[in-house]
């Protein structure tokens, strides 16, 4: 029979952990760490209390088991943190949408941030209706995936070299390949859903995605190109030695800006759910929570547009002559709401473009500014500016 | 694509490319009101359309029948709400000229007057749809803000906001209230610059004027024959307006332009609305000098005989859609014994195949808009 204070290992090392599964330093695991040295060491010493002499507690507390518990922990802080940030996002624009329109915005509580906790109540409560014809199970799957895959790639992106989930070498493109499944999955789901306006709404979310989805990409390698890599680690830290990528390469920010706006799916390149003509286009047929957490996986989807905006073109979570600094999430996440105002300003500012224009502009227009930005930064870097 | 390798044209005999029918309402974002909207497609591309009016029907012109005259003011607002002094003035206009009286000057002015007030408010609720079909809800918010302006003089002067039960026969039910002329003129002061703030949302934006510039031409004769009126019409290049051409109350005693384009697209049929808009500040402004010029005690109503004499009537007036008229059967009882309503939208919905048809069924909203469906009016 031990002391408790035997038990608990304060400020242990993780990373001295035989199991320890990153290359680097991760904040979120180390808080899990600690957390389950503190909550599995009070375990463990209650068990030992009992039966002393087992086995069981040496067990909870080896290297192999604390890894896997610290990891349950450090998901859901993941998670949370990113959740908690899209909520932000979601009030920021109602807040900032209504200032623009001449109106309040939300006001339920926190000056307008409990209106999302209300919102998930209502849509939470409200009947899991299933219309009889659709097919059930590709209704279900599609729209669990559109919401799963947006959900994975908002806690995938990196709030700092020290808040990450991976960190592989082709992190940024992983991160957008994740980031463009979505539409295959609309387009499904419309088919789905045995209803004309949805068919016609996951028709365009495929139209829309082969208008943005090359240019895009295309910008994305330019920026891995004048970093020389594809870690997002390395595309950032690159950014702060020299200087943020929207100073060389103001054209791409701005294409990257609008293509990120039609992979969010946002006004003015939200036509596969235009209200106008398609009612709600491809979510028509969903009720209930299922419609909620569509809407809240939009809104994810415009988090992390931001957030690849940050990453790309302002520096990640560093500051110019500062680096890194004490807390560098709350920097990246402040950056990342900076872009999401813009987002807001176009959307209160705009209408809807109609789809073939979508597609003049994507062809005609940023692959032909996205290549140009290429071209420029081509010239750049032989030129030994950069 | 003859010379295409691939063979269209027989891929799609075996694939039975089927064109599909959507049925855009009656409970559709776009359908301002229930009325239904079929349209065939082929991919985007409208092919055919149908308009279905008729949800609303409540037998309005058979419910007069049984009502005694001024009974029927009331129910005169609630054939459009988005601009219910009109048609309560056209009734009133109608049953006078069955009389055969004649209202004091006053009493025209102020029902000119209100007549251009709701004129705005019925613009302002079409801009307001417009800018919901073209997927801007700051277009909305902005011109209902500037609606609720013109609401709030419907209250100085009469007490109501919407169905404001008016007008009278012979003449109007109370005399300008204290202040209106000031509220009115600071009311249209502000709306002029209000007004230049939406337009420069709309216009500038290069979305806004390409889903609408170049869409859905009607050309003058075309709009002419299938009896098109009101701005829609004067947007495809018909110079006729009822204010002006066949003058009522004392439209021809004030100046002001009838707005006319003659490019015939969406664009242009939007551009008329706006412009008319303005007009209407004019007619306002003129309108409420010659009121305050006839001075305070000047009389505002006549007394009228309750009982009609037997013969017909009609009037016919320029409400914000087109020309609404009323014809008047009268049989020497104090009930009329047949009233029958012009609906401008009635006419102008039937025109909704020659819009959409070519178009992408994203521009159907935004083509539609242009006609400003009331279904209260429509339907009767």
């Amino acid at each position: 029979m031990g002391e408790l204070l035997d038990w608990i290992n304060f400020g242990s090392d993780p990373m001295a952990n035989a199991y320890y599964p990153f290359d680097s330093y991760n904040l979120p695991f180390d808080i899990g760490y600690q957390l389950w040295e503190i909550l599995g060491g009070t375990i463990a010493w209650l068990i030992d209390l009992i039966f002393p002499g087992n086995s069981v507690s040496t067990w909870l507390m080896c290297d192999a088991v604390s890894t896997l518990l610290a990891l349950v922990v450090f998901m859901l802080l993941i998670f949370l943190v990113a959740f908690v940030s899209t909520l932000i996002v979601l009030w920021e624009e109602r807040k900032c949408l209504g200032r623009m329109m001449d109106r309040r915005g939300t006001m339920v509580g926190m000056k307008g941030f409990l209106q999302c906790v209300a919102d998930g109540l209502k849509t939470f409560q409200k009947e899991n209706v299933v219309p009889a014809k659709v097919d059930k199970m590709t209704y279900m799957w599609t729209v669990s995936l559109v919401i799963g895959v947006s959900v994975l790639v908002l806690c995938m992106v990196p709030l700092s070299s020290r808040w990450f989930v991976v960190d592989y070498d082709t992190g940024l493109l992983i991160i957008m390949a994740f980031f463009a499944l979505a539409p295959f999955f609309i387009l499904v789901s419309g088919w789905a859903q045995n209803n004309k306006y949805s068919l016609i709404g996951g028709m365009r979310a495929a139209e829309l995605m082969i208008s943005y989805e090359v240019p895009m990409l295309i910008l994305i390698c330019t920026t891995a190109l004048m970093a020389g890599s594809f870690n997002i680690n390395d595309i950032v830290y690159a950014q702060a030695d020299s200087v943020w990528y929207i100073v060389p390469q103001i054209l791409g920010a701005i294409t990257f800006f609008t293509c990120a706006v039609a992979e969010a799916e946002r006004v003015p390149f939200d036509i596969a759910e235009a209200e106008a003509e398609l009612v709600e286009g491809w979510q028509t047929e969903y009720a209930g929570m299922k419609w909620g957490l569509v809407m809240l996986a939009d809104y994810m989807r415009g988090s992390v547009s931001c957030s690849m905006f940050v990453i790309l073109y302002l520096g990640g979570w560093t500051l110019p002559f500062i680096g890194d600094g004490p807390i560098p999430e709350i920097v990246f996440l402040l950056k990342a709401y900076v872009v999401f105002f813009f987002m807001s300003l176009i959307r209160a500012a705009t209408g809807r473009v109609r789809t073939d224009q979508i597609l003049n502009l994507g062809w005609k227009v940023f692959m032909p500014l996205s290549v140009f930005n290429l071209v420029i930064v081509l010239l750049l870097m032989t030129g030994g500016v950069i | 694509m003859s010379d295409s390798i691939v063979p269209v044209k027989e891929i799609e005999e075996k694939m039975d490319t089927d064109k599909m029918w959507v049925i855009m309402g009656p409970q559709h974002p776009f359908s301002h009101g229930l009325w239904t909207l079929k349209v065939q497609l082929d991919g985007e591309i409208v092919t055919d359309a149908e308009p279905i009016v008729g949800y609303l029907h409540r037998g309005w012109e058979k419910e007069t029948e049984s009502r005694e005259y001024p009974k029927i003011i009331p129910m005169a607002d609630r054939l459009c709400y988005c601009a219910s002094m009109t048609y309560t003035h056209l009734y009133c206009m109608t049953v006078e000229k069955a009389l055969g009286i004649d209202i004091p000057e006053k009493a025209k002015y102020i029902r000119m007057v209100a007549d251009e007030v709701c004129r705005i408010q019925s613009h302002l609720m079409w801009l307001a749809a417009v800018g919901t079909d073209l997927g801007s809800y700051t277009v909305f918010l902005w011109s209902m803000r500037e609606r609720e302006f013109f609401l709030d003089l419907n209250v100085k002067l009469c007490g109501a906001r919407m169905t404001t039960n008016y007008p009278r026969i012979g003449g109007v039910r109370n005399d300008t209230t204290e202040l209106f002329d000031r509220d009115i003129l600071r009311a249209v002061d502000r709306f002029e610059k209000a007004l230049w703030d939406i337009i420069a949302l709309i216009d500038d934006s290069s979305i806004f004027v390409s889903r609408m510039k170049g869409i859905s031409f009607i050309n003058r004769e075309t709009a002419a024959n299938i009896g098109l009126t009101g701005p829609a019409m004067r947007g495809c290049g018909v110079d006729f307006d009822i204010r002006r051409d066949d003058p009522y109350d004392n439209y021809d005693k004030v100046d002001f332009e009838v707005p006319v384009l003659k490019a015939g697209d969406s664009y242009s049929r939007y551009m008329i609305r706006i412009e008319e808009m303005f007009q209407s500040c004019e007619i306002i402004r003129q309108g409420v000098a010659k009121i305050k010029a006839l001075g305070k005690n000047a009389p505002y109503r006549v007394k009228t005989p309750s009982k009609v004499p037997a013969g017909t009537a009609f009037a016919r007036l320029e409400d914000p859609r087109g020309e609404s008229l009323m014809y008047l059967v009268a049989d020497g009882t104090d009930r009329p014994y047949r009233l029958k309503v012009r609906s401008p939208i009635f006419t102008n919905v039937s025109s909704a195949r020659l819009q959409s048809v070519g178009v992408r069924i994203a521009d159907v909203p935004a083509v539609l808009a242009q006609i400003d469906m009331c279904l209260g009016e429509t339907d009767r």
